[in-house]
This record gives structure tokens, C-alpha cells and sequence, in this order.
């Protein structure tokens, strides 16, 4: 789906959802509340001013009070790669939205993502994976590195990166695996109206962070669930 | 004779960091909590997966610790190594020890295992931003020969305060990568000059982005953390709308500058030619006359 | 990969009571080494796992040199190798061994 058809399908009465530069901020009407709305649009990178433009954003949502919630749509590209950018902290910058939506969350704004195109690394963090539940729609295409990419740091020819990432979620982009590995929660029905779809996800939020329980039931962390456990029961001892 | 942290080993490290002999480790290198990944790809495991978490005490006082070895993998967030660090810090919310200490040396997230490692990279500012909640102080110590990359670099943004020393540098995109990426005109990741200045330590602490600069020694970190522990902000909303406009002048006042060096002329730096060469003492001195970089907008 | 193990008798057990250590790191050039002491005093073993295959015989050399000069009995020794030269592979065992006799 595109931006504009999620959008008529989130909002049928109309919304005050705008772009530019690829950032989108607004906000729209879901069952009777309001829904604030932010966000990465056309696969765009996100850099230093991008971030802090989204993290004012949300941070006005929660100086207003209330709980209106805050939807994150994301296609993105990664992070913005540039020597301006990592001169001015963009470290620093795409911490501070992630810490901006952790706070909304904590402060009663409950926080969903909506992956419906690409995102990476930096940029997949500090927006979608920063949100309390992350959805997708069918054809988002989240990923950390392209297989090429993959290949040329790993040395690995990319014919057999190829064939490991068929029985290997672990490491191989794609909606699928981000799934698998409990980060992407549910993939939504296109074909159905999707406000009712993002209004029962904020009715019923996780009470706590459930995503490497996922991983383990759905096969593509394995280890992460146990791992963390075990580490709290040694705590505890 | 001092340990410089930047040579020694994570294991090094935190025996040094903490009160003599106060270290226990929780899910040891004995309990072989290694990689299932690794050897798809032919690579070795390690018996720790490249983190050490446990518990220890500073000047008495008990401290949650982790730390990267940064040569293992580039100290990169695997999926085990990655859960060894979230599993800490939910501990952490419950047994509330005075600190959480994360010893960064990473070079981001593990390619081999990369979905685990990005969401572990997620669970991790999650379980961070519980802590400072709660009022338990995070505070990153960047030093290590791996630097503080990719996720890395994101963790350490949502720590309470960060301590950095010369060699730690602390970026999103390394050098490498943006070369990879946009070419050498852009960045050339060979000129270590450059990196350095552009990422590293000093140019951290004088931008405002750490909080202490180090000696590359296990004794300064350790006086830093004891330092930082006492002085962490609160994760609140009036900590993040002056984070907001810290970040926000910071771009304004600096955003057309090429280099380091001229950001740190702006920032009132009589000789920034000779900022890479001063030692910490002096480098503190500088510090401390200028304005805006010790702050609680973090 | 390749793993091994091998199984040596040794005079008696290795000095010193601490019952495990760890040194070295998985790098290039670089190997672990895990010493736990669990097994019965005149026993040792060593397991090695490593990414350069077909070396077998250095290994059993360089397992066998060790035992005889440490007389490391009651421990169980687990390699990761990154790659190690056979120099670096005896230097490790007996920095290792020389931990769990004196703790330093």
C-alpha cells in the first residue's frame, strides 16, 4: 500500500497528515480519539535534522498530555550516511527519537509502528523497533544490510548467502524473517479497513516487552527468550 | 603500573573496573552459552558470545556490568551476546543496583545474525529507558578498540551519561561504511586524523555528546563511572525537551561546518590544530572554560 | 569447522584449587582457552574446535607437548580457535594452566 491509501484507509473522514522531505507528521481521527501520526515516507534516509523534526513531534504529543496515541509509519531508507551527519551526533539524534517514543510509551501514549516499505539499521531502531507493538503490511521490506552488502562484508559469495537465507531467518532481510525473529508482531490485512486494525493493537498493548518470546514460538531467535531468563535467574540467585 | 583500556580484554576490564575480587559473572564462559549461528558460516564461536554481564561493587557499592570484547566478532550484537545484555538489564529493574556500567566496544550489529542483533539492539534502549525510569543510572564507558558503532552508538545515546577517551569513538555509520557507501571524497576512512576528530573522544565530550573525557586507563573509567553514577539525569520529559533543543542549537550553530575544528573554534577553542594532542588534564581544563558542554539535556 | 578431542593420563593432578579460568580471546590469529577442573586427578582432556581444517596432527602434537610439560590433571581444556599458530595454541595452555595453579 501506499502512503496515501493507508491513510484513506486509516482516516476515511479525512486527516491532517502531511509530508515533506519525506517526513511525515499529523495527525487523524481513530474511534472518536485523536492519533497523532509520524513517520518516514519514499524510502528516504534519515538523518540528523529528519529525526529531530519527528522526536519534536512526538514530544509535543506528550507535552500536550492526554493519551493520544502515536502511530510511526515507516519506509525508509537506513540511516543518512554522510560525514556532516556523524560530525553532529547522529547518534545522538536517532537516540533521542527512540528515547521520545519510549517516553511517549511510558507515559501513557501507547506507541505502534506500521512498516509498509523498506527500512534499515539506524533508522529501523531509532523509529519502528522503537515503538511499543510493530505491524506490517504485506511488501514492507525491512532489513538490516542487502544480501550484496551482506556478501561483500562476510567475504561469502552471494549465491550461498542466497540459499542460507532460504532455511535461515537469523540473519536474511525480508518481512518474513523480521517476523520470525519477533521484532514485526502481526502483518496486517490490506484488504480490510485499517483503523479498526491499529485501534484494537492500542486496546490491547503488550505489558511488557514480549519480542524474543516471539522469536523463540515463531523459530527465528531461538536462544534469545532462554538466554536473557537465565541471565535474570542468576541475577536473582 | 596502569592498564590501558584500550589493549586490555573485556574480562580485563571489568576485573580491573571493580572493587579487588568482587566480580561474579552471570551465565559464564563454563556454561558455553555459544552461538547457534556461527558455525553455519563457518566461523568460531566464543564461549561467552564476546559479552561479560554480572555483578560487581564500586567503592562498595554494587553495580550491574557489561562489556563488549571488541575483538571477538568486533564485539558485534549477536543474538546470545545481545540477550546476555537485555537479560542484565531486566534484572536490573528488579534488583535495582545502584548502576548499570555497559563497557562499549562494538562495531554494531553481527551480519551473520543480524535480525537477532538488531532486535536485541531495540530490547536493549527498551530495557534502558525502564532503568532510568526507575531511577537506576546507565552510564556507557567508550574506549575500546572496536569503538561504539552502528546500534551501538544508538545504545549509548540513551544511556544517563557516557564517559569516552581518545580512542572510543562513537558514530552510526563508521568510517568504512560511509566510504563503502558514498565514497572517499565523502569520508576517507583511512585518514585516522580525520576519523578521530570526527568521532572521537574529544570531539564527543567538546560537542556535548559524552559526559567525562578519560586517560586511557582502567583507573580513569573507573573514576569516571563513580563520577557519573552520582550525577545522572532523569528520563523525563524535561530532560528530553532539553535534549530537544540541545540538539536542535547544536545543529543550528554548527550545521555548515566541514570539520571538527571549526565547530570547536565556534565553541570558543583558541588552538583547535592542537586539540588532538592535548593531554586529558589540559583537555579538561579546556573543557571546563567553555559553555554548554557539561550538561543534563541526555 | 573441525572439532577433536583428546584424552590424556597424567603423573598426578595440576596444583592449586581454583576450579576454572579462561584466557585468551576468538580472534584472527588468536584462540580461548576454557580450563575447568571436574575431571578425576590423573585425567585431561582437549577439546578443540577450529575453522582451519586438516590439522590434526599439529593439534595431537601440540596437545600431547602440553600435557607432558604442565601434567594438567583434573581438567577438562575446551579450545575455540580463531586460527592460532601452534606457538601461540601451547603459549595459551600454559598461561591457562599456570591460572588455575596460581589464580594470576
Amino acid at each position: 500500500m501506499t502512503l496515501a491509501e493507508i491513510l484513506a484507509s486509516l482516516f476515511p473522514v479525512g486527516h491532517a497528515v502531511a509530508v515533506a522531505d519525506g517526513l511525515i507528521t499529523g495527525r487523524g481521527p481513530l474511534e472518536n480519539r485523536d492519533l497523532a501520526v509520524v513517520g518516514v515516507d519514499g524510502d528516504t534516509p534519515l538523518g540528523i535534522e529528519g529525526a529531530l523534526a519527528l522526536s519534536a513531534a512526538v514530544l509535543a504529543t506528550v507535552r500536550a498530555g492526554g493519551a493520544t496515541p502515536v502511530l510511526v509509519l515507516v519506509d525508509s531508507d537506513s540511516q543518512r550516511m554522510s560525514r556532516r551527519d556523524e560530525l553532529l551526533g547522529l547518534n545522538e539524534c536517532l537516540a533521542h527519537l527512540a528515547k521520545a517514543l519510549l517516553l511517549a510509551d511510558a507515559q501513557g501514549h501507547p506507541t505502534i509502528g506500521l512498516i509498509y516499505g523498506h527500512s534499515a539499521a539506524g533508522a529501523f531502531i531509532a523509529t519502528a523497533l522503537a515503538t511499543r507493538v510493530l505491524v506490517a503490511l504485506p511488501g514492507a521490506n525491512p532489513s538490516v544490510m542487502d544480501l550484496p552488502s551482506v556478501a561483500r562484508v562476510t567475504k561469502l559469495p552471494l549465491e550461498k548467502l542466497e540459499a542460507m537465507a532460504k532455511s535461515t531467518p537469523v540473519f536474511a532481510p525480508g518481512l518474513d524473517n523480521m517476523v520470525q525473529a519477533g521484532a514485526v508482531q502481526v502483518v496486517l490485512d490490506p484488504a480490510k479497513p485499517l483503523g479498526p486494525q491499529i485501534a484494537a493493537l492500542i486496546g490491547e498493548p503488550p505489558s511488557h516487552d514480549a519480542r524474543d518470546a516471539l522469536g523463540k514460538d515463531r523459530g527465528g531467535r531461538p536462544v534469545a527468550h532462554d538466554i536473557a531468563a537465565r541471565v535474570v535467574d542468576a541475577a536473582r540467585a | 603500573m596502569s592498564l590501558s583500556w584500550y589493549e586490555a580484554s573485556a574480562r580485563q576490564r571489568v576485573a580491573a573496573l571493580v572493587d579487588a575480587e568482587s566480580f561474579e559473572e552471570f551465565v559464564g564462559p563454563e556454561q558455553r552459552a555459544m552461538s547457534p549461528h556461527l558455525p553455519l558460516f563457518d566461523l568460531p564461536r566464543a564461549f561467552d558470545d564476546g559479552i561479560v554481564v554480572g555483578r560487581g561493587r564500586l567503592d562498595g557499592r554494587t553495580v550491574y556490568l557489561a562489556a563488549q570484547e571488541g575483538r571477538f566478532m568486533g564485539g558485534a550484537f549477536g543474538e546470545v551476546h545481545g540477550a546476555k545484555l537485555v537479560g542484565l538489564l531486566r534484572a536490573a529493574v528488579t534488583e535495582t543496583p545502584e548502576a548499570v556500567l555497559i563497557l562499549f566496544d562494538t562495531g554494531g550489529v553481527r551480519l551473520q545474525e543480524a535480525n537477532a542483533g538488531e532486535t536485541a539492539i531495540a530490547e536493549t534502549m527498551r530495557a534502558i529507558a525502564d532503568l532510568r525510569r526507575a531511577g537506576i543510572p546507565v552510564v556507557g564507558l567508550v574506549g575500546g578498540r572496536a569503538g561504539c558503532f552502528g546500534g551501538g552508538g544508538l545504545i549509548a545515546g540513551t544511556c544517563s551519561r557516557l564517559a569516552v577517551s581518545e580512542g572510543g569513538r562513537i558514530s552510526v555509520s563508521g568510517p568504512e561504511v560511509i566510504e563503502t557507501n558514498k565514497g572517499a571524497e565523502e569520508f576517507d576512512s583511512k585518514d585516522r586524523a580525520l576519523v578521530w576528530r570526527t568521532m572521537g573522544g574529544k570531539h564527543r565530550r567538546l560537542a556535548g555528546g559524552a559526559d567525562r573525557f578519560c586517560d586511557d586507563t582502567v583507573e580513569a573509567f573507573r573514576a569516571a563511572a563513580l563520577d557519573l553514577i552520582g550525577r545522572a539525569p532523569a528520563f523525563d520529559l524535561a530532560t528530553l525537551e532539553a535534549e530537544q533543543a540541545r540538539l536542535e542549537d547544536r545543529i543550528a550553530r554548527f550545521g555548515d561546518c566541514r570539520d571538527a575544528t571549526e565547530i570547536w573554534a565556534r565553541l570558543g577553542v583558541n588552538d583547535p590544530a592542537g586539540v588532538p594532542a592535548l593531554s586529558a588534564a589540559d583537555f579538561d581544563g579546556l573543557v571546563a572554560g567553555l559553555e554548554g558542554t557539561t550538561h543534563d539535556a541526555r | 569447522m573441525e572439532t577433536m578431542t583428546f584424552r590424556h593420563t597424567t603423573k598426578g593432578p595440576l596444583a592449586g584449587t581454583k576450579p576454572q579460568a579462561i584466557t585468551g580471546v576468538v580472534a584472527s590469529g588468536n584462540l580461548e582457552v576454557l580450563l575447568e577442573r571436574v575431571l578425576p586427578p590423573d585425567q585431561c582432556t582437549i577439546e578443540i574446535a577450529t575453522p582451519v581444517v586438516g590439522y590434526g596432527d599439529v593439534w595431537e602434537a601440540v596437545a600431547a607437548d602440553f600435557v607432558a610439560r604442565a601434567q594438567p590433571g583434573g581438567l577438562r581444556i575446551a579450545i575455540n580457535d580463531g586460527g592460532a599458530r601452534p606457538d601461540t595454541v601451547s603459549l595459551r595452555l600454559l598461561q591457562g594452566a599456570r591460572l588455575m595453579e596460581t589464580g594470576r
